[in-house]
């Protein structure tokens, strides 16, 4: 039998976890980080604010996991997996500290799988159905502009060492994020009359959710000098639409809030579906 | 054409067969500018199309558990692994398209029902250790059949496979892990393990075709390297490489007739419901209807996308035209954000 005929050859070739998406190797997301909160930063605030990012993650992978083989084309099935598990990973991470400085102890996935909806504390504009590929660009792009202005913050400025390092690695995947969510945008507002009119009322259909988006990043504004999260966001989005023979629409304040646990309708059902399993075999060694 | 022409031309096409089987035999590649006999091609086309096809549609039975996966670690493998599939499929369309076919008529085929996939993905996943069944069962039967692809006469296709064959090997590695961890589990966990052993074991054994002296085109593919071992043989391969797996993870397989032949040194095991597979290829397995109505769907609902990527393609080579008309050497201002990396490798 020839080496490449045999099967056991293949198998027993040594960890080349190189080929493997961030995020699937290891069990404990922040193995070998020490944990210590700083001194002046407090643990509650930190803990909220992992919890928030981390949700936001974890619920916008989700959304993303629901394309998987209706994508429009099989690059895009490539790219929207790549994207959603690079937000899986930052999600892992950030619950992770979460668990770690809230002192609750909680793993990530005791905070994935055992909270309620109410405790969940991601903005709307993650948890709403991903409508047709101009929505879900149209979201993808504010959600991307907007991580990316918080996560340059943080990767900057954060007083939390852990913070600080999941931002900076963040920071190099949600640009790309951000750029492959803009040339779609770009390709559809400039494609056909459909096309145009459907990234139209894409954007349209985002608007209402991103003024609470400016609202959970208020207080960074504060760090890392330069200009506010707002209109770094504006900036990119009105740059963007430009190039796609759009307009950006108004973003007018809205009732409700996620980050205070006030969710819409949409995100009950995605966590039922997420949770389902785990929930079904307590005790479950996974 | 005038009768030495007709005779000059025949002279040249011997030549052209001699040359080819010169390749074959010496274990060669024949590469797409090549001239290769016509149902050399037709049965490459058929055959990486339906593997494409296969990465394809098998993307559905599994995907479907990724929203639902128990644990974040799990959740980022299985993501992970359906879009190895996707990649895989690009990489074997594209193998396809070196000989002279094209993605999107090629999907149509699928789509028609006029090309196949493996009939393995017209079984239903019932529960998260199917996951893990399949990538164990089903993955190391794919790799039986296709590690000796790597070795396929055809360049493009065999250079496809070693890196295909490398990213199966961790999925089915990943595929058992999960089967160990989930045995070590609860009483309920061990009994879906279970239970999914023993639907996917007959349909994992029939993924190595018919029967040899009932497979029509194996003797030609084989002759011709395409194909390097016989569907029976590369089954008894499977069998003797799996039994030992499953006594380490502790499950049974549901072959009453299964058991060590120590005159041949490798297992005896039943024979396969083949009216089954004659059923599922047929299209009359328990999902092909809604494997092939979900890629249709998802093919008939971008048809819009794809067409205005088009559009803005043509929008934007005649503004380039136009503008290097006006000015010349001037690059046009790029569009969208200057943000970061404009394209990163798909992993």
């Amino acid at each position: 039998m020839r080496e490449d005929d045999h099967v056991y050859l293949s198998l027993a070739e040594g960890q080349d976890d190189a080929r493997w998406a961030f995020g699937t190797g290891f069990e404990d997301p922040l193995h070998g980080v020490d944990t210590e909160v700083p001194d002046g930063v407090d643990p509650a605030e930190l803990a909220a604010l992992c919890v928030g990012l981390g949700d936001d993650a974890l619920v916008a992978s989700q959304r993303l996991a629901e394309w998987c083989t209706l994508a429009p084309e099989l690059e895009e099935e490539v790219a929207l997996a790549n994207i959603g598990l690079d937000l899986l990973g930052q999600a892992r991470m950030l619950l992770t500290r979460a668990g770690q400085v809230d002192g609750t102890g909680r793993t990530e996935d005791d905070l994935a799988y055992l909270r309620e909806p109410e405790h969940y504390r991601n903005v709307r504009l993650v948890e709403l159905p991903n409508g047709d590929f101009a929505f879900s660009m149209a979201r993808l792009l504010v959600f991307s502009a907007h991580r990316l202005a918080v996560f340059g913050r943080l990767a900057a400025a954060h007083a939390d060492p852990v913070l600080r390092a999941v931002a900076a690695k963040g920071v190099k995947e949600l640009a790309y994020h951000r750029q492959y969510a803009a040339d779609w945008v770009v390709r559809l507002g400039d494609g056909t009359d459909e096309s145009h009119r459907r990234m139209r009322e894409g954007l349209e259909a985002v608007a209402p959710y991103v003024d609470e988006l400016f609202r959970a990043s208020g207080e960074l504004d504060r760090e890392g000098g330069g200009g506010s999260v707002r209109d770094e966001v504006v900036g990119v989005l009105a740059q963007v639409a430009e190039a796609a023979t759009l307009t950006v629409p108004e973003f007018e304040p809205m009732d409700g809030d996620g980050r205070a646990g006030v969710h819409t309708p949409c995100l009950a059902p995605l966590l039922f579906e997420m949770q389902s399993v785990a929930r079904a075999l307590p005790g479950g060694r996974w | 054409m005038t009768q030495t022409a007709t005779a000059a031309a025949a002279g040249a096409d011997d030549r052209l067969q001699e040359h080819f089987d010169q390749v074959i035999a010496h274990d060669r590649r024949i590469e797409p500018r090549d001239w290769m006999p016509e149902p050399y091609r037709g049965t490459l086309v058929r055959q990486i199309a339906q593997h494409a096809h296969s990465e394809i549609i098998g993307m559905q039975p599994e995907g479907a558990w990724i929203t639902r996966a128990p644990s974040l670690r799990r959740k980022a493998i299985l993501f992970a692994k359906v879009q190895d599939e996707a990649g895989h499929g690009l990489y074997l369309y594209a193998a396809a398209e070196t000989l002279g076919v094209d993605r999107a008529d090629l999907t149509r085929r699928l789509i028609e029902g006029r090309q196949k996939y493996s009939s393995i993905f017209n079984y239903p996943t019932l529960s998260f250790a199917d996951v893990g069944v399949i990538g164990w069962l089903v993955d190391g039967a794919a790799i039986c059949n296709q590690v000796p692809l790597c070795r396929s006469s055809f360049g493009p296709y065999a250079r496809a496979m070693v890196r295909i064959c490398k990213e199966e090997s961790f999925h089915q590695r990943q595929g058992y892990e999960l089967l160990l961890t989930m045995m070590r589990g609860t009483p309920a966990q061990r009994a879906m393990v279970q239970d999914a052993v023993d639907r996917w074991w007959w349909p994992s054994l029939m993924m190595f075709g018919p029967p040899d002296d009932a497979s029509p085109n194996s003797a030609r593919s084989m002759a011709w390297k395409i194909k390097r071992h016989s569907n029976d043989e590369l089954r008894q391969r499977f069998v003797d490489m799996t039994v030992p797996q499953a006594e380490k993870l502790g499950v049974t397989l549901p072959d009453p007739e299964l058991r060590w032949n120590a005159e041949r040194g490798r297992y005896d095991f039943g024979t396969p419901d083949w009216d089954e597979l004659k059923r599922v290829i047929s299209g009359d397995g328990p999902c092909n209807e809604e494997r092939i109505e979900r890629r249709r769907r998802a093919h008939e609902n971008g048809a819009w996308v794809r067409e205005a990527a088009a559009a803005h393609a043509r929008k934007q080579a005649a503004r380039r035209e136009a503008e290097a008309g006006r000015s010349q050497g001037r690059v046009p201002p790029k569009a969208g954000p200057e943000a970061g990396p404009g394209d990163r490798e798909a992993r």
